[in-house]
């Protein structure tokens, strides 16, 4: 059912892991519907990220996706990021099957969201308040 | 890499033995067993041989056995049946919340044709009392359909005591017996059973092919019209060899039956006892002695069911879960949900059931591997900070 490429990301995933010195992180999913993805990112002052990790409960296609987000994104400026989308992810993996489209969707998302976290960080950073570093166990899962 | 085949609830291998009676009635013996010439004759008693085999496994009479494609149109055929042929006595139905879907589906139908269905709750084990079966009767309910054993958590129901219940009361009493037939004796008289569901490709035998007890004295409309065989009960030229191959192995099932239910425990329980020494925070799903000899279901938390599924297939040992993304649906299994596990545990869960076949180096591999498994799996998730 898996493409040879989603079983590979999903064997020997790249970027698995939180990342040290991160200053953008974005979950998406819950555990409800089986799927929970992290991203966590490092944007240099060029606005380019320089490292990427990921953590995700979910099947082979969210790990695979996952894995392969980071993979597209990493030495990217956050514009580029932005642009990324689960069609590119499902494309790069050579196929997906078609129940599992929404993991790609959640990939996506997860991209957006940590390059959302980053900007309001910086925006933060910008104004007078220092914001908190943020707790993934905090988020709403 | 030898492979490890831990799904024998899904379907089991055909048995050499089980093909070699099967083959002549493709090769030579391919008459249609209702014509009258020798052709026709030897397919006829090769299903009366059959026939008689499957009622023998169950106490039966052969001709309150009749044959069909598999438990899937068994369980139709039962329900669908009494509905139709006893509406005038009452519009409402008896079952359990875990019951496969052959079973729920077909009770939701009737509930759109104007039946009403009571879905008993079951325990944390997944078991349902006979004193809720009493409380859920009514004057007005025609039938109790309640699974003889649980596909996904092995569970045993207390089948007997319904079927005594049900006698007393005058209610016709119908069981999927799909995964209990060939793992657990099976007395219809003394169970007091009516109706009941089996299926060949859960005994080692072949696929797409089942029968549907049926006491005598009960008589069902078919759900397939046409011919008259199967004394009217199932229309269509039955499946010869799939018949054939269905004796064969319901007589090859109960030919010491009982060492081979013995064998089975030993290795289920070896695996429900060391596989929580080997992984912190797992739990076992379904009744912890009242299950099925075979049965092994397990969720790991903090990780998700078909990613198990995957790497524990990655390296060679084959499984099942209840995790919604082995259905293509969106909630994990209904029978674990009943049950009152979380979505995210239910989501965690991974079915291995053995069989006859299963060896003692097929349970260690799997003490090797799932650990490994769950581990790997444990570091990559969000859920997870141990
Ligand atoms: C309890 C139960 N009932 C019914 C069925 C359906 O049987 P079949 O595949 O022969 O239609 C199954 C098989 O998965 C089962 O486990």
């Amino acid at each position: 059912m898996y493409s040879e490429k989603v079983l590979d990301h999903f064997q020997n995933p790249r970027n698995m892991g939180e990342i040290e010195g991160y200053n953008g992180m974005g979950m998406v999913g819950n555990a409800k519907c089986g799927d929970i993805m992290q991203m966590f990112i490092r944007v240099n002052d060029e606005g380019i990220i320089e490292d990427v990790g990921f953590k995700t409960f979910g099947c082979g296609a969210a790990v695979a996706t996952s894995s392969m987000a980071t993979e597209m994104i990493k030495g990217k400026s956050v514009d580029e990021a932005l642009k990324l989308s689960n069609a590119a992810v499902v494309e790069a993996l050579e196929g997906l099957p078609p129940v599992k489209i929404h993991c790609s969707v959640l990939a996506e998302e997860a991209v957006k969201a940590a390059v959302d976290d980053y900007r309001k960080r910086k925006a933060g950073e910008a104004g007078e308040a220092q914001p908190e570093e943020k707790k993934p166990e905090e988020e709403n899962v | 890499m030898k492979r490890v085949y831990l799904d024998n609830a899904a379907t089991t291998r055909l048995l050499p033995e089980v093909l070699e009676e099967m083959v002549p009635y493709m090769t030579e013996l391919y008459g249609n067993p209702s014509s009258p010439h020798d052709f026709g004759q030897k397919a006829a008693s090769g299903l009366s041989m059959a026939r008689q085999q499957v009622a023998d496994a169950i106490n039966a009479d052969p001709s309150e056995i009749i044959f069909m494609s598999g438990g899937s149109e068994a369980d139709n055929t039962a329900i669908r049946g009494i509905a139709e042929r006893y509406s005038k006595k009452g519009k409402h139905i008896i079952t359990t919340a875990v019951e496969h879907h052959a079973v729920l589906h077909t009770c939701q139908l009737l509930e759109r044709n104007g039946y009403e269905v009571t879905y008993l709750p079951v325990d944390e084990y997944g078991m349902v009392t006979v004193d809720q079966v009493r409380e859920a009767m009514r004057p007005d309910t025609v039938l109790v359909t309640v699974m003889f054993a649980n596909n996904e958590v092995g569970t045993i129901m207390p089948i007997a005591e319904i079927g005594a219940l049900c006698h007393e009361k005058g209610v016709y009493f119908h069981t999927d017996a799909v995964q209990a037939v060939g793992h657990l004796p099976i007395d219809v008289k003394a169970m007091h059973i009516d109706m009941l569901s089996m299926s060949a490709h859960k005994f080692h035998g072949p696929k797409g092919v089942g029968a549907l007890y049926v006491r005598r004295g009960i008589v069902l409309p078919p759900l397939i019209y046409g011919g008259a065989q199967e004394r009217n009960r199932r229309a269509g030229t039955e499946n010869v060899p799939g018949i054939v191959g269905m004796g064969k192995a319901i007589e090859m099932a109960l030919d010491g039956l009982d060492e081979k239910a013995e064998r089975m425990k030993a290795l289920r329980d070896r695996l429900i006892r060391e596989l929580p020494e080997r992984i912190p925070e797992i739990k076992l799903n379904g009744h912890p002695t009242v299950r099925l000899p075979n049965n092994v279901n397990f969720s790991i938390k903090y990780i998700e069911g078909e990613s198990i599924l995957l790497m524990l297939d990655l390296n060679g040992i084959a499984a099942s879960s209840g995790s919604a993304c082995t259905s293509g649906s969106l909630d994990p299994s209904h029978v674990l949900l009943a049950m009152g596990l979380t979505h995210e545990i239910a989501h965690g869960s991974v079915r291995m059931t053995l069989s006859d076949e299963t060896t003692e180096e097929d349970i260690e591999k799997v003490l090797e591997v799932l650990p490994m498994v769950a581990e790997r799996l444990r570091k990559m998730s969000p859920l997870y900070h141990g």
